[in-house]
């Protein structure tokens, strides 16, 4: 155990704290931990958690995307054409739903890898096509999700939020899984030192375009997931989960230099984000000056995450990170 | 020979000439009124503040990093200049630019500081610094478009023009040249790109790299704080996330312009061609009067075709 704990650090860390916050929270919610409260919660931080594990897949490899919310507008709004119908209609739909959250990832890969562009820039440029393509399919916010399904895949089973019941089954049955395999060791061989990895054979290029391709699938599941939540497609949705999504990763415990942290550290990061969040929103201060405290918590929490450079021995070190 | 062939521009710096130059032939096909002096002249105008965030950009991304605060900054800016001149005191809207330019500097130092001391990396702390003034001024705003209005000498800035010149062009060109200077003529300009090439090098050379960074920083908040400035002197106000639409394509420009996302490599003479490049792009497609899916993909699909030029080119 304490093995573990030591190689985990930062996760550890990171759950630790979303603990104390959603204790915090549900003790102080004016209507108590009910599980209308903590479905609420769960799916908010479920949506953004699934925006991060997209994230971190391109962070992993030592990357970034920022189409993460692109994708997630485009496949909302696919998912508010197709997922209503018979149910053989919504299970196709989900299917189309989900694979061109890949095709999107897909095209970001083969950018990067062929292209021989960043991914920052490759992705720059893609979200602005895949907004546009959500655009020409929803102009304005509309459409319906079929509410039964929306209502099965948002509500509760036995009383826990089925939000979290989806948190746990990704973790445990996929991602737990993936890290033992090639493709999972690979990810952080290639995140940690890609010549290392590219001179211990491992196919540097079929790596990146794999992770970039299920960062989209994460990425299209969060949008099939948003769409369950507001039951509608809306092409504007995009911005905000980018740049959040990057936030829960570090907050997660997942370094921007690629090779250092775990999927399970990036749904931690989310549900933190969402937690203040909604601490924030129950809190009594001033609704107007939420914003500000919103981001003075999020850059001290960065920075007492960066405050260990004080403590390195040799100046040097620091560089390497 | 070989002093005549470094003033030569390097092929990277052309291509977004050339990309405009193309751009400008083709949009003439649909609607010849794009070649006359004054829509060019007016394009030369908008394109300055894009500009000027870009001339700041650069540096930043020579340095190997990336500054996601230009919003706020340049709203921050807006609003404290027309803030201080809407007050009516003229002392006061004497001193409105001066004040945001240093406003701007000192968030840069803010910038530099998280990102060279604390070693936090720049896409997070800049992005933190952002939400942290979009916070302050909604607390301070109110959440509503502040009130107050831009100087004579704002508008007159932004909107004016000098022997047919506009003048915000030629703000932006100032700028331009006196960073240039900076970066191709003195030690700091060099440590810049040797700290984007190798920061641990340059540092163990005897360079004092956070100096660097933080000094950087600074410079790109000063950039931010003037295009803030101009474009409340073009609006004759300052109104809430009136930045946010320029983050994107300040990087896109730097990026097409040929400089190196990674940094180290790169000129600000690229970089005056991809602003000039996405204005023009922006403003052909809108004249264009095609819906805001088709300026999207489209406005996409080009920034890639450009940069899959750039780099394949480059076997």
């Amino acid at each position: 155990m304490p093995d573990f704990l030591r190689s985990n650090q930062r996760e550890v860390m990171a759950v630790f704290v979303l603990l104390v916050l959603v204790t915090f929270y549900f003790a102080t919610h004016p209507s108590g931990p009910s599980t209308y409260v903590m479905t609420i919660w769960a799916n908010q931080g479920l949506i953004l958690g699934l925006a991060a594990i997209a994230q971190f897949f391109a962070v992993i490899v030592r990357g970034i995307d920022l189409s993460v919310g692109a994708v997630m507008a485009l496949t909302n709004c696919v998912a508010s054409y197709l997922v209503i119908g018979t149910g053989m209609e919504m299970a196709g739909g989900i299917v189309v739903v989900l694979v061109v959250g890949v095709a999107c990832g897909l095209v970001n890969g083969l950018l990067v890898v062929y292209g021989r562009i960043q991914p920052i820039v490759v992705t720059l440029a893609t979200a602005s096509l895949f907004v546009g393509i959500a655009l020409l399919l929803r102009p304005t916010p509309g459409g319906v999700i079929d509410y039964d399904l929306a209502d099965a895949i948002t509500l509760d089973v036995l009383g826990i939020p089925t939000a979290l019941v989806i948190t746990a089954v990704i973790i445990g049955l996929v991602w737990m899984p993936l890290r033992r395999t090639g493709l999972g060791m690979g990810l952080y061989a290639v995140g940690s030192s890609e010549s290392a990895a590219f001179q211990s054979g491992i196919s540097v290029n079929t790596i990146r375009i794999a992770s970039f391709a299920l960062g989209g699938f994460f990425a299209g599941l969060a949008g099939l997931y948003f769409s369950f939540v507001t039951t509608t497609g809306d092409a504007s949705i995009g911005p905000n989960y980018t740049l959040n999504s990057i936030a829960a990763v570090v907050l997660g415990g997942v370094l921007l230099r690629g090779g250092v942290g775990t999927l399970t550290g990036a749904i931690a990061g989310a549900f933190i984000l969402k937690t203040i969040g909604a601490l924030m929103f129950f809190s009594g201060l001033p609704p107007l000056a939420q914003p500000l405290i919103e981001g003075l918590i999020l850059a001290a929490a960065i920075a007492i995450g960066g405050a260990d450079v004080l403590r390195v021995k040799n100046r040097l070190e620091v560089f390497g990170r | 020979m070989t002093t005549f062939k470094r003033w030569l521009p390097e092929i990277d710096v052309l291509i977004p000439y050339a990309g405009t130059v193309i751009l400008i032939l083709a949009g003439s096909f649909i609607y010849p009124q794009i070649l006359g002096l004054d829509y060019l002249s007016q394009q030369l105008q908008i394109a300055a503040f894009l500009g000027l965030l870009a001339v700041g950009a650069t540096v930043v991304i020579l340095l190997g990093h990336i500054d996601l605060s230009v919003p706020w900054v340049l709203g921050g800016a807006a609003i404290i200049s027309t803030a201080l001149v809407g007050s009516g005191n003229p002392t006061l809207s004497l001193l409105a630019i001066p004040t945001a330019v240093l406003f701007g500097a000192g968030i840069g130092v803010i910038n530099g500081f998280g990102v060279a001391i604390l070693r936090i990396p720049s896409m997070v702390w800049t992005l933190a610094v952002n939400s942290m003034l979009l916070g302050t001024s909604v607390v301070i705003t109110g959440g509503f478009n502040p009130r107050g209005e831009a100087s004579e000498t704002m508008i007159s800035l932004a909107t004016g023009e000098f022997g047919g010149v506009p003048l915000a062009f030629c703000v932006w060109m100032v700028m331009t040249l006196a960073i240039s200077v900076l970066l191709k003529r003195s030690a700091f300009g060099r440590y810049v790109s040797a700290i984007g090439y190798n920061e641990k090098a340059t540092f163990l050379s005897g360079v004092s790299t956070p100096k660097v960074i933080i000094a950087s920083f600074a410079i790109a908040g000063v950039c931010s704080a003037l295009g803030g400035i101009l474009l409340a002197g073009y609006a004759n106000q300052a109104y809430q996330s009136m930045g946010d639409p320029f983050l994107l394509p300040t990087i896109a420009a730097v990026v097409i312009g040929g400089t190196s996302i990674l940094g180290g490599r790169g000129s600000l003479a690229g970089t005056i061609g991809g602003v000039l490049f996405i204005t023009l792009l922006n403003s052909i497609l809108s004249v264009m009067q095609i819906s805001d899916a088709w300026r999207n993909i489209t406005f996409g699909a080009i920034i890639i075709i450009m940069l899959l030029f750039q780099s394949l080119r480059r076997k």
